[in-house]
């Protein structure tokens, strides 16, 4: 391995920016039993993949995908069509997992996980 | 932010920091120059989502419990998988690099013929409509398809509520 020079920690910043969020989203997902907490985590985790998305289809100098004669150097479009789907599709589960959440409050009186699996084994 | 989020008990404060997060991050998308990204994540990410979270507070609690358990095992598996994670991203491309391979297959294409072959200047909407318009198709599906399971979770339960007033209101009337 190469050392780490600043043009190294630079150019990677991006990306372990990128894996801190993801892990602090892994973390609530994993160890939290409050299931609108989870979906926060979830929410989190989601976000950072976007900017991973979003960071890779950054040029230097570049600009916004739209053409105009002024531009030479655009940012990779393709990446943003991919994260424009994405968050939708991600909202639509964030909506399907909260109505699942409201459920299981109607049926166990409680979103705590462990609640629920005591609730669960008392039957 | 995220420690916070991760540190927090009151849920209200969890959810409106998830909105300044996403908030923030269509900041950081706007820098970035994805601003049609910035729009959908301003609105969807930072609005609707809060939206639907405040409702499912209001139906259920606001307050999470202590845990009474020091989560160890997670902690040593994030810190494992971010380890790696970290190694990988050692063989990436750095940020900006305008030779990465992302940008050397359909990008250049996409940059150069797409105005002439669709006719709009905004190459996110040519692609997004046109070349991955099955894509879209597809999320249309993925929306419908969440949308019906919401109304089938929420629906019935609004119908169950509704019975048990009537029975309420039947017992209550053959009280008095």
């Amino acid at each position: 391995m190469e050392g780490f020079d600043i043009k190294t920690v630079l150019g990677l910043y991006n990306y372990w920016i990128v894996i801190v969020l993801a892990m602090a989203g892994f973390y609530i997902v994993i160890s939290r039993a409050n299931l609108v907490k989870k979906i926060v985590g979830l929410n989190v985790f989601q976000t950072s993949v976007f900017l991973f998305y979003i960071t890779m289809a950054k040029v230097d100098g570049g600009t916004a995908p739209i053409i105009e004669k002024a531009y030479e150097v655009y940012s990779n479009p393709l990446p943003h069509v991919l994260i424009l789907t994405a968050i939708v599709v991600g909202v639509a589960t964030t909506a399907l997992g909260l109505g699942l959440v409201v459920r299981i409050n109607d049926a166990y009186g409680t979103i705590e996980e462990d609640e629920i699996n005591a609730q669960d084994q008392a039957e | 932010m995220a420690v916070a989020i991760v540190r927090l008990r009151s849920l209200f404060a969890v959810v409106m920091l998830s909105g300044i997060y996403s908030l923030i991050a269509a900041a950081i998308f706007v820098q970035l120059d994805a601003v049609d990204v910035a729009f959908t994540e301003a609105a969807v990410g930072a609005g609707i989502s809060t939206v639907l979270m405040l409702g499912t507070l209001a139906l259920t609690t606001n307050h999470e419990k202590i845990p009474h358990y020091t989560p160890y095992l997670p902690l040593v598996l994030v810190v494992l998988t971010g380890a790696a994670l970290f190694y990988g991203t050692l063989d990436m491309p750095y940020f900006g690099d305008p030779n990465a391979p992302i940008h050397q297959h359909v990008a250049p294409h996409y940059l150069e013929l797409s105005p002439q072959e669709i006719g709009i200047k905004n190459i996110v909407t040519n692609i997004l409509a046109s070349y991955r318009g099955y894509d879209t198709l597809g999320e249309v599906t993925v929306i419908f398809t969440a949308g019906v399971g919401v109304l089938a979770l929420l629906g019935g339960r609004r119908r169950k509520r509704q019975r048990s007033e009537d029975m309420d209101k039947s017992v209550g009337g053959g009280m008095f």
